[in-house]
Formats: structure tokens, C-alpha cells, sequence
């Protein structure tokens, strides 16, 4: 006879938390919700505002001025095929997502992450939370996202944040940490305060690696970015979605290669912004 | 040496445990315990234990041990980099282990700047702004401090080079970076931390001579760490040797190497060569009779052969040397009816600073064999050494059980 071991109920006292939070908090997740939207919208309408060729001149000449003309010339042709292709309109929808996501994360990621380097306690119990973040299957924050900002941009940028955020933090720590003991001791044998100690040995000298950090977390944020088209939000990601329900391994395979080409393009345009950094 | 004895930094009955109970460690240490079996029984390290010293204003000290000495405890200790245990380290009417961390970080800016064995220079700062880091953190304005760090570059031979960044630069340049940051600061004190260990040996023996034209120069109290008595004995004022966390001697170079004051500093000063480091100074006696260059040569005659002299030398009043006579041109001079020695004296003799080290005297003593003359700076006669003077201080100091022969002792004994 099998004995009956009662399954503990998680699931259940997960939604029931959540339930909880969204009652109770809906009016911080609405205020939320309100903000984030107006930041998406400002910076969706002004790309789109330039026309097509104007954006892909700047872009351009970014590239060329952060890294080289070689990335220039590079950008161009990726640019120039997804405008032929007809997703410039959701590659701008992709890119606004992404930048707002990586910027919320960054601003986040940045204190949390200099706070756990300089408090070992702090960092013993921040670094499972992130173990935490990281190996939980991304699509699962989805789901909690919608009762809390309902179905769209919001809900995505929400759960691309969390998704987003570790490498920022965890690489921020490393860099302050890396920083080498005999520096921190001439800060302090200078008497330099710790606010000191932070601003001009501790956060210079750990800029490489925090760069590397935001590097990872804007991969992270187009890679989720898309994922959360399944909430409804637009960009590359939502045509991705379309081509899958209809069918349609063409159209899949455009908007996927647009994926590729705006990611690549970021990688590229922070990594030489961190060597140039470094040099 | 030291004419200005004020003391700057009083230590007394420092002590430092390494660990989780350092009281523990303290009690076991009172209780007689050796630094093995604290570290047996309670896992704590005994670093430092009853350290006594001061710091005189404007010296040069050195604290020289083997690695594990706890020297590199001491000199953090200094500037609480590590927190002592238990023990006073007075500069200037205050105790450091007890200043909050405000009042220390006041101490700190004002009282220490310190220069580490790896330099420690800042790589994304270039050289002017390393040398400017003191006084950044002090809040000294912009202009100035730009003014005040080219100055100290000047100083260390690295003008030019302010906007190199420190990775462009070699060893040596580099700890001149670090002695700019550190004379920019314009602390009180200098700790010098190892400073150039990691340089190669000549331009190690570059700096040492630099250091001290600097140290002479702006009479900066300096506390300087070194493994190597080499380098101790060539650039301190005093030395405090250390071992396993406890003061073995405390004295000038000269004490070290005449008086070692167990068989522990013996064995370490064994490996010097005494004559490098004794100089003319030491072997020097007082001159028994001096002649003037307007005596007339029976006069100079009866002084010689009062004191047993066959040469002498003749001075002024004011006792700048003129020259060396010798007894056969004095009798001449005398045979000859001439009015003064003048005419008879010799320019052929030897004449050494004192400073001058011990072993290149001995190429200077020529076949007659007279005495070698010690003149200063103004060239005035401030003594004599003779050949016999030389072996005498070099057999002494190779034998610590004899007893130190200070000038005058020396000059009763000679020929």
C-alpha cells in the first residue's frame, strides 16, 4: 500500500503572496506601470520620429566614432537589410525595450552591487537571491508579471529587469573586490574616507569590469526582450511569435536574423566602449 | 648626528595579536608563554609583543628583521593600517589606538605618508595625479595641489614625465613616483614600507643615496623598513632590529656592528664588510703638535722631537692645513739659517674628508708612510689617521667583545 505523502502546497502559497501583493500594492504597481509606459512611449516615438536613413546615420556614426569604421560599416549593412526587410519598425520597438530595461537594471544593479563588494554580509545574502534569478527558467517571470502591470511593454520590461540584472550586480561586486589591497591600503594611509576611497581608487579602477557586467545584462534584456513577446510585447519578438503561430519559418528566420544583427551591433558598441575605457 | 633630540613618536608596550581573541593571546603571552605555543594552544599570532621606541624628530630610523619579524606590523601600526591590541603610540600629544575614525583620518592626513614595497601607484591616475593624491583627499585646491606635486616630481628627477600614466614607466621611476606622492603630502612623518626591495640592486643603491640627500636636505622624520642590514647600516641614523615580534637592539649602525647585543645580531652583521662601513672619522686621532707656517724651523724641530715625530703638519691660526714637514727639510731649514719653514714644507701627503670610508685608505698611505690628514669641508685640520689606526678599528670591529675606541681614546694609543 503506497503511503500518501501530502505534496507541500508552494504553488499555492506563491499565488496566494502574489494575490497579496497585487491587492494591496496596486497602486504602486499602477504609478509603476504609468511611468514606465510614458518612458517607453517618449523614447519609441523620438526613433521613430527620425526617418529611417537618419537614425541609421547616427547609428552609424556612433559606431564609427566608439569603435571604428569597420563596426560603421558593419552597422550600416545590418541596418540597411532590416529596413529592407520591413522590421525597422519592431527592431525600434526591440531597441527602446531593451535600452529601458538595461537602463532600470544599471541603475539598480550599480548601489546593490558596490554594497554587496564593501559588506560581506550583504553580499552572503545577496548572491543566492541572484543564484536565485538567474536559474529560474525566464519565461516563469512572466507569469507574475501580467496581474501586476497587466498584459504589454510593462510586464515585459518588469520581468527583463529581474532576468537582466545579475551579471550587473555580480560583476560590479567582482570589480570592487578585484581592486588590489595594496591601492585601498595608500587610500588609506592618505586618509582618504571611504566615499573617497570609492570615487577615486574602488569605482575607476573597477569600471572595466562593471562595463563587462552591462555588456552581459544588455544581452540578457534582448534575449528576454523577445521572450516576452508572449505578454504581448511588441518588437522583433512578437513577429518571431506570429511567424510561430501561423506557420510561417520565413518570416521566423527575418525576424530572428534582425535579433541577431541588433545584438551583435550592441555587443560590439559596449565591448569597444570598455576597451576604450581600459586604454 | 642628531643635535635635535624632540621626540615625534613615543610607542610603548605595543603589542599586536593576530586572530579572533586577542586578549587571550595577551594573557597567555603574560603568563610566559613563547609565540609558538600561543599559536599552538589558541591559533592567535603574536605579531608584535612589548615594543618600545621613540622616533626622534628628524631622523632617519630604520626597523630591519627577516621576514616574519612583524616589521611590516609595526610600521601599519604606526597609522593604525593594523589595529594594534594593546600599547600607546603617541605623536604630537595624541594617542593614536585611541582617536575615533574621524580623528584618525585627520592624523593620518596630517602626520603620515607612506611608501609601499610595490609602489602602490594608482593605474588610472597619471604621474601628476599620483603625486597629487594626498593632498586631493585633503582637499587642497586644484592650482595648488598641481604646483605642489610638480614641485615634488622636481625633486625625485621626474619632471617631464607628469603625464605619463605609471605603467610606462620603469621600477625605479615608478617608487620616485611613490616618494613625489609621498613628499607632496608633506606629512610629518615618512614611512617607508620596503620601499626598495623591489628595485634592482643598483638603482636600490640610486635611491638609498637619494633618500638620504632628501632626508639631509628637509631633515624629514623617517621610519624606514628593510629586510636587508646592508641597506640599514648604509642609510639609517639608528636601527631597531627586530625578531619575532620583539625589539632585539636599538642603536646607531656603528652600535649594531660594534656591540651586537646577542648572537642573534651577530650572526646577521657577520655578513658585512666592516671597512665599508667604518670611515676615517672613526680611526682619526687628535694631532699631538702642529707647526705654523711662520715658525722657525729649530722651534718646529724641538716640537717634533718633543712628541717623537719625524713629519708635521703646518696650519694657520685658524688651523687650515698649509702643508706637511718633514724632519730632514726642517733640518735643512735650519742649516740654512731660513726664517720660516715655509719654504721647506711638502704638498706631498694624503688628505681624506671624514666620511671617507676605512678600506680606500689603505692605497693612501705612501712608502714614508705618513700619517693621512682629516681635513673638513673649509679644509681645517680635524685630524690624523696612521696606518696602524686603520687595522686597529677594523680587527676591533671584526672581535664585538672589544670595547669601542671613541677618537681620544684612539689618539693616546697611536705612534
Amino acid at each position: 500500500m503506497a503511503i500518501e505523502i501530502p505534496s507541500i502546497p508552494l504553488g499555492d502559497w506563491i499565488e496566494g503572496g502574489l494575490e497579496w501583493l497585487t491587492s494591496e500594492y496596486s497602486i504602486v504597481t499602477r504609478a509603476i506601470s504609468r511611468v514606465t509606459q510614458t518612458g517607453i512611449d517618449g523614447l519609441n516615438d523620438a526613433l521613430m520620429w527620425l526617418p529611417e536613413w537618419g537614425l541609421l546615420a547616427i547609428i552609424v556614426g556612433l559606431c564609427w566614432w566608439v569603435a571604428n569604421l569597420r563596426l560603421g560599416i558593419g552597422a550600416a549593412a545590418g541596418l540597411a537589410l532590416i529596413w529592407n526587410l520591413g522590421l525597422w519598425e519592431p527592431m525600434i520597438e526591440t531597441l527602446t525595450l531593451v535600452v529601458i530595461a538595461t537602463l532600470v537594471a544599471v541603475v539598480i544593479a550599480l548601489p546593490v552591487g558596490i554594497a554587496a563588494a564593501l559588506s560581506e554580509r550583504l553580499y552572503r545574502m545577496i548572491m543566492p537571491v541572484l543564484d536565485f534569478m538567474q536559474t529560474m527558467p525566464a519565461f516563469v517571470y512572466l507569469i507574475p508579471a501580467i496581474p501586476f502591470f497587466g498584459i504589454g511593454s510593462v510586464s515585459a520590461i518588469f520581468a527583463t529587469v529581474i532576468f537582466s540584472m545579475p551579471p550587473a550586480i555580480r560583476f560590479t561586486t567582482l570589480g570592487i573586490r578585484q581592486v588590489p589591497g595594496e591601492l585601498i591600503e595608500a587610500a588609506d594611509a592618505y586618509g582618504a574616507t571611504r566615499r573617497q576611497k570609492l570615487f577615486k581608487v574602488q569605482l575607476p579602477l573597477s569600471l572595466p569590469t562593471v562595463m563587462a557586467g552591462i555588456n552581459q545584462t544588455i544581452m540578457l534584456a534582448l534575449s528576454m526582450v523577445v521572450i516576452a513577446a508572449m505578454i504581448g510585447a511588441d518588437g522583433l519578438g512578437s513577429e518571431v511569435w506570429r511567424a510561430i503561430q501561423r506557420l510561417r519559418p520565413g518570416d521566423g528566420f527575418e525576424a530572428g536574423i534582425a535579433v541577431v544583427i541588433l545584438a551583435m551591433l550592441l555587443d560590439r558598441l559596449t565591448q569597444s566602449l570598455r576597451k576604450q575605457r581600459k586604454s | 648626528m642628531n643635535e635635535n633630540r624632540n621626540v615625534k613618536i613615543r610607542v610603548r608596550n605595543l603589542s599586536k595579536v593576530f586572530g579572533s581573541h586577542p586578549k587571550k593571546g595577551l594573557e597567555l603571552r603574560d603568563q610566559g608563554l613563547t609565540r609558538a605555543e600561543i599559536h599552538d594552544k589558541t591559533g592567535q599570532t603574536l605579531g608584535l609583543s612589548h615594543i618600545d621606541f621613540d622616533v626622534y624628530e628628524g631622523e632617519l630610523l630604520v626597523i630591519m628583521g627577516l621576514s616574519g619579524s612583524g616589521k611590516s606590523t609595526l610600521i601599519r601600526c604606526l597609522n593604525r593600517l593594523i589595529e594594534p591590541t594593546e600599547g600607546e603610540i603617541i605623536i604630537d600629544d595624541e594617542d593614536i589606538p585611541k582617536l575615533d575614525d574621524k580623528a584618525l583620518l585627520e592624523c593620518r592626513r596630517r602626520h603620515f605618508s607612506m611608501v609601499f614595497q610595490n609602489f602602490a601607484l594608482f593605474p588610472h591616475r597619471t604621474v601628476q595625479q599620483n603625486a597629487e593624491f594626498g593632498l586631493e583627499i585633503r582637499g587642497v585646491d586644484k592650482a595648488e595641489r598641481a604646483e605642489i606635486a610638480r614641485k615634488a616630481l622636481k625633486q625625485v628627477g621626474l619632471d617631464g614625465w607628469e603625464d605619463s600614466y605609471p605603467n610606462q614607466l620603469s621600477g625605479g621611476m615608478q617608487q620616485r613616483v611613490g616618494l613625489a606622492r609621498a613628499l607632496a603630502n608633506d606629512a610629518t612623518v615618512l614611512l617607508m614600507d620596503e620601499a626598495f626591495s623591489a628595485l634592482d640592486p643598483l638603482i636600490r643603491g640610486d635611491m638609498q643615496q637619494e633618500l638620504q640627500e632628501l632626508q639631509s636636505r628637509m631633515q624629514k622624520t623617517t621610519v624606514f623598513i628593510t629586510h636587508d642590514l646592508d641597506e640599514a647600516l648604509n642609510i639609517a641614523d639608528r636601527i631597531i632590529l627586530l625578531k619575532d615580534g620583539e625589539i632585539v637592539q636599538i642603536g646607531t649602525p656603528e652600535q649594531i656592528l660594534t656591540h651586537p647585543a646577542d648572537d642573534y645580531v651577530k650572526r646577521f652583521v657577520e655578513g658585512v664588510d666592516m671597512s665599508k662601513i667604518l670611515t676615517a672619522e672613526h680611526a682619526m686621532r687628535k694631532v699631538r703638535a702642529i707647526a705654523r707656517e711662520d715658525d722657525g724651523p729649530r722651534t718646529t724641530l724641538r716640537k717634533m722631537s718633543e712628541n717623537n715625530l719625524d713629519s708635521i703638519y703646518v696650519t694657520r691660526r685658524d688651523r687650515t692645513l698649509q702643508g706637511l714637514l718633514e724632519v730632514d727639510a726642517a733640518e735643512r731649514a735650519a742649516k740654512q739659517g731660513a726664517d720660516t719653514i715655509r719654504e721647506f714644507m711638502t704638498q706631498d701627503f694624503r688628505k681624506v674628508g671624514p666620511q671617507e670610508p676605512l678600506h680606500n685608505l689603505f692605497a693612501m698611505f705612501s712608502e714614508k708612510g705618513f700619517p693621512i690628514a682629516v681635513v673638513d669641508d673649509s679644509e681645517r685640520l680635524l685630524g690624523v689617521v696612521v696606518k696602524g689606526a686603520v687595522l686597529d678599528q677594523l680587527a676591533q670591529a671584526a672581535d664585538p667583545e672589544a670595547t669601542v675606541t671613541d677618537t681620544d681614546t684612539a689618539a693616546a694609543g697611536g705612534a
